[in-house]
This record gives C-alpha cells, sequence and structure tokens, in this order.
C-alpha cells in the first residue's frame, strides 16, 4: 500500500498528500509526441535496461502501458501513480513504480521522463529532496535536453525551466460549509497557483478535496518554488482551522448529525454510486478529524478513497462491471472497511 | 470519422458548441466525450488551448512580420506555424530555432525568460568551464594591457588546458 493512502505526515488531517514532478526530455532525441513505436521502444531502452534495472530500479516494477490492460492503468491512475494521459494514450508508454508507491516514473508520457514522489502530509520540501536525488541517478545514465538560459527544456512551454510541479492534495470541508471556499480559492489563483480535482488537470472537485500546484517553471528556483507553496499552504491550514473551529462553536449539533448522517447512509448503504460516496466520505473525514467518531484510522478513509473507484474495485473483483453492479460492490466494500474494526 | 481527441476511435458523439457567435463541430469517441464532459472548472480550455490561444491573440509578439519567413525546426520538421496550433513543442531543438520569438510567451506563461533553477550535473560542469575560460581571457587581456607577460603566458596556457577539456566533453 502506498505511502500517503497510509496516513501521517504533518498537518495530515487537512494534508492528505504533497508530490512533485520533475519533466525531464533526453538530449537530440524528439519528444514523445513525434515518435513511433520503434523510436518510442529506443527512449525507454535507454533509460530502462539491463544495467538500470538492476541498480537505480531494482525497487521499482516496470509497466509496459501497451501489455497493461485498461482496468490495471486505470487502478493505477487512481492510486495518483500514472496520469489519465498516459493511461488513455499511452501506445508508446511505460512506467516505473517503486515497491512503496513513493515514486513513480513515467516514460514517454508528454515528456520522456516524468518523476514524481509522494509523500503523505505537508512534506513538499522532503518530496522535492527525494525526486531530485532520483534525478541525479537518471542524469548520470543518460544526457538531458537542457539549455543554459531555459533550464531543462520540455515538451510544453508552460514547464520549461524547473520541470517542476510541486502541488498539495488538501481537504477544506470547513471552508467549504463556512462558505469561504470560493473567496480562497480565487486567492491561490492570484499568486501563480493553480488549483484542479481530485485527479489532476480537467478532473472535478469532489469530497472537498483540492489540489493546488505552482504554475511557474522559469525563473525561479526549484527551493523558492516548493518555499512558496509551503507557505500558502500554511496558511490555507490555518484558515481551515479557523473555520473548523468557528463551525464547532457555532454550530456543533448540526456538525456532529452531519458527519452521523454520512457514517448512517455509508454504514448501511446497499448501493451507492462513487460521487455520493466521496461526499459523504469528506464528512466521515471531518467527523474523525474533529472527534466526533472515534477509531478510525485515517488509512481506512484514505483507502475508500481510492479502493472503491470504479477501475480499483473490478481489479478487486476481478471482473468487469456495469454501473448498478460497481454500486452495489462499492457498498459493500465500503461497509466492510469501515466497520471492520 | 475518427474521434477529434484521440484520433483512434470511432467518433460517435458530435457535440455543436457556440463560443462568441461562432460555432463550431466537436467529433469525439465516447471515451473522450466523457472526459472532455467532466471538466467543471475553466470549462474546455487545456494547457493547450491556453497557449495557442496566446500565440494568436496577438497579445504575444509581432507574428505578422514573421509570417514571410516561417521558421521549421530541422530535426523534427515542426513549423512556427505549428507550434502556434498546436502549442507544444516536437523536440528540444525547437526551442533553438524559434528563438527570442518564444520569449513574450515565456514572459506570459512564466513571468521571465531565464532559468534560475538546478543545473544538470554535467552541464553544471560545461557552464562552469565555459565561465572559467570566458574570465580567464578576460584576465589575459588586462595581463597583456598591463605588459605583465609572463602572467598572460600562464593565463594562455590555462585557457588552452580548459579549452581542451571542452573539446573532449563534447
Ligand atoms: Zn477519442
Ligand atoms: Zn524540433
Amino acid at each position: 500500500m502506498s505511502n500517503w493512502i497510509m496516513g501521517g505526515g504533518p498537518s495530515n488531517h487537512i494534508i492528505l498528500s504533497s508530490r512533485v514532478r520533475l519533466a525531464r526530455n533526453l538530449a537530440n532525441t524528439p519528444f514523445p509526441l513525434m515518435l513511433n513505436k520503434t523510436s518510442g521502444a529506443d527512449v525507454i531502452e535507454k533509460i530502462y535496461d539491463e544495467d538500470t534495472k538492476n541498480n537505480i530500479f531494482k525497487d521499482y516494477k516496470f509497466y509496459d502501458m501497451q501489455d497493461t490492460g485498461f482496468v490495471d492503468r486505470y487502478v493505477l491512475v487512481e492510486r495518483h501513480l500514472i496520469s489519465p494521459n498516459l493511461a488513455n494514450h499511452g501506445s508508446i508508454g511505460a512506467a516505473l513504480i517503486s515497491q512503496d508507491e513513493k515514486v513513480s516514473i513515467m516514460l514517454n508520457e508528454e515528456d520522456h521522463i516524468r518523476i514524481q514522489t509522494v509523500l503523505p502530509g505537508l512534506q513538499l520540501k522532503e518530496a522535492w529532496t527525494e525526486a531530485s536525488a532520483i534525478d541525479d541517478k537518471i542524469e548520470s545514465k543518460v544526457d538531458y535536453a537542457f539549455d543554459e538560459r531555459l533550464g531543462y527544456l520540455t515538451s510544453c512551454p508552460t514547464n520549461v525551466g524547473t520541470g517542476l510541479r510541486a502541488s498539495i492534495m488538501v481537504h477544506l470541508p470547513g471552508l467549504n460549509i463556512s462558505s469561504n471556499i470560493n473567496k480562497i480559492l480565487n486567492a491561490v489563483t492570484q499568486v501563480g497557483l493553480t488549483i484542479r480535482g481530485i485527479y489532476g488537470e480537467g478532473t472535478e472537485f469532489i469530497g472537498n478535496i483540492f489540489q493546488i500546484s505552482n504554475q511557474i517553471t522559469l525563473g525561479r528556483s526549484e527551493e523558492e518554488t516548493i518555499d512558496n507553496l509551503t507557505g500558502i499552504t500554511e496558511q490555507i491550514i490555518d484558515k481551515e482551522k479557523e473555520a473548523r473551529s468557528i463551525l464547532l462553536k457555532s454550530n456543533k449539533m448540526l456538525l456532529e448529525d452531519r458527519v452521523w448522517r454520512a457514517w448512517g447512509i455509508m454504514t448501511n448503504a446497499r448501493s451507492i454510486s462513487g460521487q455520493e460516496s466521496m461526499k459523504l466520505l469528506s464528512e466521515i473525514r471531518l467527523g474523525v478529524d474533529l472527534g466526533v467518531l472515534e477509531n478510525i484510522p485515517i488509512s481506512i478513509l484514505n483507502e475508500i478513497m481510492v479502493d472503491t473507484n470504479n477501475a480499483s474495485l473490478q481489479k478487486r473483483i476481478g471482473t468487469e462491471l456495469n454501473t448498478p453492479d460497481r454500486d452495489i460492490i462499492r457498498a459493500e466494500e465500503i461497509r466492510k472497511l469501515l466497520l471492520q474494526q | 470519422m475518427q474521434c477529434e481527441e484521440c484520433g483512434k476511435k470511432p467518433a460517435t458523439v458530435h457535440i455543436t458548441k457556440i463560443e462568441g457567435g461562432k460555432k463550431t463541430d466537436v467529433h469525439l469517441c465516447e471515451q473522450c466525450a466523457v472526459q472532455k464532459n467532466s471538466i467543471t472548472l475553466n470549462t474546455n480550455f487545456s494547457v493547450q488551448d491556453l497557449v495557442a490561444g496566446l500565440l494568436n491573440s496577438g497579445s504575444v509578439g509581432p507574428f505578422k512580420v514573421d509570417i514571410v519567413k516561417e521558421p521549421k525546426c530541422s530535426v523534427c520538421g515542426l513549423s512556427y506555424n505549428k507550434f502556434k496550433t498546436s502549442g507544444k513543442f516536437g523536440c528540444s531543438n525547437c526551442y533553438k530555432i524559434f528563438g527570442d520569438r518564444l520569449n513574450p510567451l515565456f514572459k506570459k506563461l512564466h513571468g521571465n525568460i531565464t532559468h534560475t533553477g538546478k543545473l544538470p550535473n554535467k552541464a553544471a560542469g560545461k557552464i562552469k568551464l565555459v565561465r572559467e575560460i570566458d574570465k580567464l581571457k578576460q584576465d589575459l587581456k588586462t595581463a597583456i594591457n598591463n605588459e605583465e607577460y609572463e602572467k598572460a603566458a600562464e593565463y594562455r596556457d590555462r585557457i588552452k588546458e580548459l579549452s581542451a577539456m571542452e573539446q573532449e566533453d563534447v
């Protein structure tokens, strides 16, 4: 099970995970968009060969997208290990995923190499240090496309320079219930950050979970980028805490009622959609954070968030499911997970 | 008809969008349509659209002047006009070929045009070497001007040495 799903880490009651992604490309090689099956395979061979297989990537599992079925690809997406883009269009793509799922490396996605590290709680600095170390190891093996003035050259001009996207996954029910969420989100976008839904670009906000990340990659060092995002995240944490404590003071019964209703449905429903379960999971998570619900480890909530998604459910059951059956199995799995202790 | 998004599956979903009085037809496969429709924020604006929008809006740079001689990347074959619609480079050489005309775009996206972050270890050595040679050349000039010929000879030897190292690295 991946590290962040286990929970823990600083400010884990609000920050689910910290993620760092580095985009890198090989020198003198067209970007993946321009490659075919053969030239795409050459790129992978340069990075993942007999030597690196037994050294740098000794503790990694290799997934060739061509040989990976649709359900398995989507399980990786739901676990935040690869992008939907690689899963959907990855005919020449591959992924290397570390055993603890802290590190995943996508090959031939939009760039030749995308290194991603994920840690639980607010640990952007640590995630950057780890990603940078892996970057150094890969660089000792291949030559990167790098320009003295522009830095690391990437397929998309939005990534050129550091190639760094740092992001946090944050749970903000207090700000949402108190109708402050739009104010905060607007403020965040004004300072050069972007907000996305749970599975990245173009996915919607469900269950009060947001991903906040940097936009600028040129003219700002990695340390500055990480410090800036960390600083803003700390302010968001303070605001969320404030909203929660005001809600507790002014509307304690109402809040408890919401939490217990969510608990009631989640532990009794016989059929539930992904949408509804995400919404209710947010209330339960809030209930756990505020001490309304006791003895429920965060890891169970994270597991529900990840493992009761469509592909992961099908993987668990081992057969393809239609929507009504999926909702029935989902309800079953959620009951099992919540009532197991 | 093939899906306009992935280009692989047959297009079964046909959407007519009216934006700013202009009608556009979009043809997608079911999978891509579902993906497109799930976007709730920044409705139908992908990064690609955004970059292309910036490049074509006229707010970035004097493009009209450049139409006469359209630059084309010698390595991957991507033309500048194609880049303007796709918003993605074809290879790292494109950056060199399109050169300074990209600066307004970088300014718009990042507010900057110069990288200040990490250097790859290999390039870092090379960059330092080049910088040291440049400095020694300056010192050499000064030494000659001051008629310090012994020092000048020393600098000259060192420059020769470092230049040889630079050549080897390439
Ligand atoms: Zn499609
Ligand atoms: Zn090119």
